[in-house]
């Protein structure tokens, strides 16, 4: 990454008692789709809103192309937001509201009739720009919200959950439409959600946050495979806690192992040291299930129909149950036994104690 | 969201404006009369006599703040037409509130449940008479409550009565001038709380075994209490210290505070009576609001 | 609803409306009683009309009425918009409760009490009581009420559309002329008609505020009144709620005209 576009250090902000953001530093590149992912309350939204400047930081800087933005007002920002609410003006209609920020840059005419066109095609809303929001469906008000925002041609895009007020078919649909317009117009967008899929299937890097902290900072295929602590592990995706001690020595059997009361699972111990308690996470589609051979015993307590894979609860012992996924076709009963089995890598070892 | 912050200058400038006036003529005349309820009374014009002077030195008006008099207040207490007129003035206010509750309770329930788009319409008719002459509405009641007026006309006509009843001049006329002026107070608040309320909770009463009286008395009134009291207040606050309808409805018999007020200020020329019972007055009405403050402030705490 | 209810609701209607109307019908059909009695009708007549016309005292006190509330009622509507706006926009400033305690104030004093307060002030700083001093009355009068309507209409405006604004270019001042203030013109509008018709139809601020050059419409009603129902006040009274009438009839076409647009 060049010089980045966006750089957010050391901020923090509190609300009376409340700590909303707890020494935050990210960085995000031009041209980057980033997304700010965490549970509501984690300090995302307040985050975004320093961004644009309807919060300030009450200690650290928010840099935009090396520029520090404290004190400049939000109306001075080439920063746009995308709001939850769409906050789409109810008194003017679509061409007015994408217009809205053209005008207020004091564009020429026939400049700003150009350019709302061009926004009212890339949004596949050329015949509507004459109509009033409250005539718009859910979807359409969605994207007059984005074209709006994208209007001015901002350097950074914000997106306050953007897919959030829309229905399950409508939210697909539409990531690939943000997608393949971020790709077209070459712009940062920065997107708060709380919604893991989301994240996941949008950005080309995602900050995971808690509590006004961040806790990682990576590619969507790394923060799913390789969490780097337990809360990040268990809000993004689904996946089974094993307690255990790190064993790193072969005596007792091929490679490095975690000890847990289910037995020896072998897995990577990374920089931990030999006898450390650990955590081992694994994803439910990671794990082997078979009805017989080697592995875990335990049987079938519930199982969900999940499509491609069948979600099986499977009880290895007295207090433990483990979540796993059978594939296609395979079908299983209350009560059938099974063997669960690790394969080398399947899980990723967390040194955070099971309290954090 | 700090608590307390700085205004930015455009802000102050636009705050300035309302903040000057109400400081001029609202904060300052009240102070005033404070301090005139603590002169002592003089007939001159203006008819007290001043405790302090703008060029008064510290010394001398220190002198003067020991020279205040309580002598208006210890009157209020002493003498039996300010105490009656008190006494009077919440009697009559708080009768009055009642039978606007009681009037009020079923026509808003009325129109609550009445069909969806009609709804509006009703209320709006309800209201409409809060936007007519106020004045106008309490001396239409004349014409109606007189020995020689419409009901008795009528009673006798019909041959109820022999004799006309007498009506106008007492305070069973008052009451009812409030009752009719203040009606929209209290209709607003309960239509308000009782069209809001969800029909599938009464629905859900009544499938759990509810009769209509129970749930009435179970679900649609504990849900309107707060309207119900919101809208008492409304009309009891104005009531007490009510001066028009009691001048013109109440005869010269009918003693209320407001009355006793304007009297001693225009006819008695004693200001410093007349300040001492407006900051009783208002020091009176202040306690049903405070109460009501309280209430709301813990019952918000309590969630 | 079952067939009982049914009917003990039209009933209560029926029953609360004659309430309400009743006195206000039988004032208007007096007016046109050719008789001076209440109790007896001597005919259709327009003569209490006609005798307003000569009535050089009250058709100036009903000008002098009509000016003080335009004036005090654009006044207080423009005192109401700034405290509205700096209560529903500013946040927790320093002086908000004593601002907010002072504006919502003379909502629920005693008009007994303010109008002697003003009056004392003015007698204390030397100021001739008149028409300038009857509009600074009227103003502190209806400017709490402004103040609500506006304040309302203000809290149910989205403060998220005037971020919008701003995050697009727009000043502050801006995005409040440009988003919120469209959204709350019906409620300024109804702010101004409210403090016209409370200006116009007080007796209380007026007698302590005004001066012998400015005697108000209620003044002179409420001195004739004193002394019984009379004919040519039954008169004036009809004509002003035939202009409440007419002005609510009009005011509830256009919200009916503008729903069916939608």
């Amino acid at each position: 990454m060049n010089a980045p576009l966006l750089s957010i250090n050391n901020v923090s902000k509190k609300f009376g008692a409340v700590v909303a953001l707890e020494n935050v530093s990210l960085h995000v590149g031009a041209g980057e789709f980033f997304a700010l992912l965490g549970p509501s309350g984690c300090g995302k939204t307040t985050l975004m809103r320093c961004i644009a400047g309807f919060e300030s930081p009450d200690a650290g800087a928010i840099a935009l192309n090396g520029a520090d933005l404290s004190g400049v007002p939000p109306f001075r920002r080439p920063v746009n937001m995308m709001f939850q609410s769409y906050a789409l003006f109810p008194h003017l209609d679509v061409f007015e509201n994408i217009a809205f920020g053209l005008r207020r840059q004091g564009e020429a005419k026939d400049a700003i009739d150009a350019r709302v066109d061009e926004l009212l095609a890339m949004t596949q809303l050329s015949n509507h720009g004459r109509r009033r929001i409250d005539e718009l469906s859910g979807g359409q008000k969605q994207r007059v919200a984005l074209a709006r925002a994208l209007a001015p041609r901002p350097k950074m895009l914000l997106l306050d959950e953007p897919l959030g007020a829309l229905d399950r078919k409508l939210r697909e649909e539409t990531q690939f439409q943000l997608k393949e317009i971020q790709r077209l117009t070459q712009t940062s967008f920065v997107i708060v959600t709380h919604d893991q899929d989301e994240a996941l299937a949008l950005a080309d890097r995602i900050a995971v946050m808690r509590a006004g902290r961040v806790e990682q900072v990576a590619g969507p295929m790394e923060i799913y495979d390789r969490p780097a602590t337990r809360f990040v592990a268990g809000f993004v995706g689904e996946t089974n806690f094993i307690e255990g001690r790190v064993e790193r020595n072969a005596a007792r059997g091929p490679g490095a192992a975690l000890v847990s009361e289910l037995g020896r699972i072998p897995c990577e111990p990374g920089d931990l040291p030999e006898g450390a308690q650990a955590t081992l996470s694994v994803r439910p589609e990671r794990i082997g299930v078979a009805r017989e051979g080697d592995g875990i015993a335990g049987f079938v307590e519930n199982f969900v129909f999940r499509g491609e894979t069948t979600l099986l609860r499977v009880r290895v012992a007295e207090n433990v149950v483990l979540r796993a996924a059978a594939g296609h076709g395979e079908r299983y009963a209350i009560g059938d036994s099974v063997r669960l089995s690790f394969p080398p890598g399947a899980g990723t070892l967390l040194k955070d104690g099971p309290s954090a | 969201m700090s608590a307390r912050r700085r205004l930015s200058l455009g802000q102050r400038l636009v705050i300035a404006a309302p903040y000057l006036w109400i400081a001029a003529f609202f904060l300052a005349p009240m102070l005033l009369v404070a301090k005139i309820s603590v002169s002592q009374s003089v007939l001159a014009r203006p008819p007290y006599r001043p405790i302090f002077q703008f060029s008064d030195s510290l010394a001398e008006l220190w002198a003067k703040a020991l020279d205040f008099t309580l002598d208006s207040y210890r009157a209020l207490v002493s003498d039996t037409l300010y105490l009656e007129s008190y006494l009077s003035s919440l009697t009559i206010a708080a009768v009055a509130t009642l039978i606007t509750l009681i009037v009020a309770f079923p026509f808003a329930l009325a129109m609550a449940r009445a069909p969806e788009r009609l709804r509006p319409i009703l209320i709006g008719l309800a209201v409409a008479p809060f936007w007519t002459s106020f004045l106008i509405r309490v001396y239409a009641w004349i014409a109606l409550l007189k020995d020689e007026g419409l009901i008795n006309n009528a009673l006798m006509a019909v041959g109820l009565i022999s004799a006309p009843l007498q009506m106008y001049a007492t305070p069973g006329a008052v009451v009812v001038g409030i009752v009719y002026s203040y009606l929209p107070f209290m209709l607003l608040p309960i239509y308000a709380a009782l069209e809001r309320q969800d029909e599938s909770l009464r629905e859900a009463a009544a499938d759990l075994g509810a009769s209509p009286a129970q749930v009435f008395l179970r679900v649609t009134l504990p849900l309107s209490r707060e309207s119900v009291i919101a809208g008492s207040l409304l009309v009891f606050i104005p009531a007490v210290g009510e001066f028009v309808i009691p001048d013109l409805l109440g005869g010269s018999e009918t003693l209320m505070i407001g009355r006793t007020l304007w009297n001693d200020f225009f006819s008695n020329h004693d200001w410093p009576a007349a300040s001492a019972a407006a900051i009783a007055l208002v020091a009176l009405l202040m306690v049903p609001l405070l109460l009501w403050e309280r209430a709301r402030l813990k019952e918000e705490g309590g969630r | 609803m079952s067939a009982a209810a049914s009917f003990a609701r039209r009933a209560t209607l029926l029953a609360g409306f004659v309430f309400l109307y009743a006195p206000i019908v039988i004032l208007a059909a007096m007016s046109f009683n050719a008789s001076r009695l209440v109790s007896v009708w001597g005919g259709f007549s327009t003569k209490w009309y006609a005798a307003l016309l000569d009535n050089e005292q009250l058709l100036q006190s009903a000008k002098i009425s009509l000016a003080a509330a335009f004036v005090s009622a654009t006044i207080a509507t423009l005192l109401g918009l700034l405290a509205a706006v700096a209560l529903a926009r500013f946040g927790g400033f320093r002086t908000r409760l004593l601002f907010f305690g002072a504006v919502h104030a003379p909502l629920v004093l005693p008009e007994v009490v303010l109008g002697l307060a003003l009056l004392t002030c003015f007698v204390a700083l030397g100021v001739g009581r008149g028409f300038v001093t009857l509009v600074i009355g009227h103003v502190t009068l209806t400017m709490c009420f402004t103040t609500v309507a506006i304040l309302a209409a203000l809290r149910d405006c989205d403060p998220t559309l005037e971020e919008a604004a701003m995050d697009l270019g727009a000043t502050p001042p801006e995005a409040f002329l440009r988003v919120a203030l469209p959204r709350i013109a019906p409620a300024i509008v109804t702010a101004f008609l409210l403090a016209f018709t409370l200006s116009l139809d007080d007796l209380v601020i007026a007698s302590f505020a005004t001066g012998p050059g400015a005697t108000t419409l209620p003044m002179r009603i409420y001195s004739q009144v004193r002394l019984g129902v009379s004919p040519q006040i039954n008169a004036i009274s009809t004509l002003l709620l035939a202009l409440v009438a007419v002005a609510l009839g009009l005011a509830a076409a256009v919200s009916y005209w503008r729903g069916r647009r939608k």
